[in-house]
């Protein structure tokens, strides 16, 4: 198992830096793993990872891009302003979640 | 990976969605994309044509459909409306809505000189989200330093 340490809180990932225990996130968390990607949190970068985060925890997946376009109230071309090197990957990252699994 | 140039050549439904995936994915990456549409994959692109896109219900032995009975009338549009049905259950979006997800998602998308010219069409024929009627001089020039799929 590999472990990261952020905000004095050792915390569990995956290869790539995805938390594998939801719970152990915090906001000051997701800030950091933030500036760690080079990505300076607004309320609009908020918006998505929070809409990520809920999802997740309340249906156990993480929302497709389509859904993330149509639903959080970041339309498409926003998402991609905000995370340039994918919405999906680099929000739910952020929002301490599982990397998402689906193709769309 | 940094950059794919991805050729959508075929105009059926199942001969448009993988070139779709394949570039909304590269997106999701974080990978450049240009998405170059030449002979019958222009119907994915064609204001007319892409809300319109069937399932080859004949000579299309992976279906499982003998020919002669896809060939029966209303087989074509039968098999796509339950193909559809599958694939909205799956959040894989109509193609209308995908394209245009694609190119908001900052994909490039083109149409191919050589067969707009062959098929009589011109740029009022094409959704707004199209960049530009290129040649395969352009397209290569566009794809140098990146990874090419046929599709």
């Amino acid at each position: 198992m590999t472990t990261m340490t952020l905000e004095h809180t050792t915390l569990e990932v995956d290869a790539e830096g995805y938390l594998q225990k939801p719970e152990q996130w915090t906001r000051a968390i997701g800030e950091a793993i933030a500036r760690e990607m080079g990505v300076t949190m607004t309320d609009r970068h908020w918006v998505v990872c929070d809409f990520m985060r809920e999802r997740f925890l309340s249906t156990g997946a993480a929302p497709s891009i389509r859904s993330l376009g149509k639903d959080s109230g970041v339309p498409i071309k926003e998402l991609y302003q905000l995370f340039p090197k994918g919405p999906a990957k680099m929000a739910s990252r952020i929002a301490g979640i599982p990397k998402p699994h689906g193709c769309i | 990976m940094d950059k794919v140039s991805i050729i959508i050549s075929k105009g059926s439904l199942e001969g448009v969605y993988p070139g779709l995936i394949l570039a909304n994915g590269a997106r999701m990456e974080g990978i450049e994309v240009n998405l170059f549409f030449t002979f019958f994959g222009m119907d994915a692109i064609n204001k007319a044509k892409y809300e319109h896109l069937k399932v080859a219900t004949v000579g299309n032995p992976g279906l499982g459909i003998p020919t002669m009975v896809g060939g029966l009338p209303g087989m074509s549009a039968l098999v796509t409306h339950q193909m559809e049905k599958k694939m909205e259950a799956l959040d894989i979006p109509p193609i209308p809505e995908f394209v245009t997800m694609i190119a908001d998602s900052g994909a490039k998308l083109y149409a191919c000189k050589a067969s707009v010219d062959m098929f009589d069409l011109e740029r009022s024929n094409f959704i707004d989200e199209v960049e530009a009627i290129i040649t395969v001089g352009d397209f290569y020039r566009m794809a140098d330093g990146g990874q090419i799929i046929f599709t």
